[in-house]
C-alpha cells in the first residue's frame, strides 16, 4: 500500500505505538498478583491502629511489594489516562498538555508513596 | 457535507445497550476510578509516615458512611477492572474473539466480580466484628 518513495524515507507511523500497548499489558500482568495481595492484606488490616500499620509497612516483604505496587500501578494508570486523554480531548495543544500533566502528577505521587513506605520501613519519621 | 459534520462512531444514543458495549465502557469508568483510588493510596501511606495527626485525619474520612462507600465503589471497581483485564489479555492472544465466548467471558467477569467483592466485604465485617 505504501509508496516506493514513502518507504524510502522512512515516513509513516512513529513506530513507538507498541511500546505504549505492551507496558500496559506488562504493568497489567504485574498488577494480578500485587493487587489481590494488597486487597488481603488490607482486609487483615481493618481496625488495626497507626504502630500496627507502620510495622506491617516495616516488614520487608510488605515494604517490597507495596513499592513495586505503587510502581506498576502509577505506571498503569498513566498509560491508561493517556489513551482515555487522546480518545476524547480532540485540540492538539490541550491534549498534548494534559498527557503531559498526567505523566508528571502520576510520577509524583508515585515517589510519594515509595518515599512514605521506605520512611516507615526504615523508621526515619518516628 | 463537511467533514466535521459527519456522523461519527460510536454513535451511542441509537445502539441497543448490550452487554459487550456496558462491559467495555465500565472498563475505561473503572480504570479512571480506580485512579483516585491510587491518589488515596498515596494518601494513607504519607498519612502513616507523618504520624497520628495526619492519619487520623484518614482514619476519619474512611471511616465515615462516605469513605465507606467510596472504598465499596473502589472494591467493586478494582475486582471488576482486575476481572475483565483478564479478559482482555486472553483476548490480546487471540482466543475467545467470537460472539458466543465474548458472551459467556462477560458474564463470568461479572459473577466473579460479585463474588469476589461479597468476599472481601464479608472477610473484612468479619475482621472488625471480632
Amino acid at each position: 500500500m505504501r509508496s516506493p518513495l514513502g518507504r524510502a524515507i522512512g515516513l509513516g507511523s512513529a513506530k513507538e505505538g507498541v511500546e505504549h500497548w505492551l507496558a500496559q499489558r506488562i504493568t497489567a500482568i504485574a498488577l494480578l498478583p500485587l493487587s489481590l495481595w494488597f486487597v488481603s492484606a488490607v482486609i487483615s488490616l481493618v481496625g488495626a491502629d497507626l504502630e500496627t500499620v507502620q510495622n506491617w509497612v516495616s516488614q520487608p516483604l510488605a515494604a517490597i511489594l507495596l513499592v513495586l505496587l505503587l510502581i506498576a500501578m502509577f505506571y498503569h494508570l498513566a498509560l491508561g489516562i493517556q489513551v482515555v486523554i487522546e480518545d476524547y480531548v480532540h485540540t492538539e495543544l490541550a491534549r498534548l498538555g494534559l498527557v503531559v500533566v498526567v505523566r508528571l502528577l502520576s510520577f509524583g505521587f508515585a515517589v510519594a508513596g515509595i518515599f512514605a513506605v521506605l520512611s516507615i520501613a526504615f523508621g526515619s519519621m518516628n | 457535507m463537511r467533514s466535521a459534520d459527519r456522523p461519527l462512531s460510536p454513535h451511542l444514543q441509537v445502539y441497543r445497550w448490550q452487554l459487550t458495549s456496558v462491559l467495555s465502557i465500565l472498563h475505561r469508568a473503572t480504570g479512571v476510578w480506580l485512579s483516585a483510588g491510587a491518589i488515596l493510596l498515596v494518601w494513607w501511606l504519607v498519612a502513616a509516615a507523618s504520624g497520628p495527626e495526619a492519619y487520623d485525619g484518614v482514619e476519619d474520612f474512611l471511616g465515615s458512611w462516605i469513605g465507606l462507600l467510596l472504598l465499596f465503589g473502589w472494591t467493586v471497581a478494582l475486582f471488576y477492572h482486575l476481572c475483565n483485564g483478564i479478559r482482555h489479555l486472553v483476548w490480546d492472544t487471540g482466543h475467545a474473539l467470537d460472539l458466543k465466548n465474548t458472551y459467556i467471558g462477560g458474564w463470568t467477569v461479572v459473577a466473579a466480580t460479585a463474588v469476589l467483592t461479597l468476599a472481601a466485604w464479608v472477610a473484612g465485617i468479619s475482621r472488625w466484628v471480632s
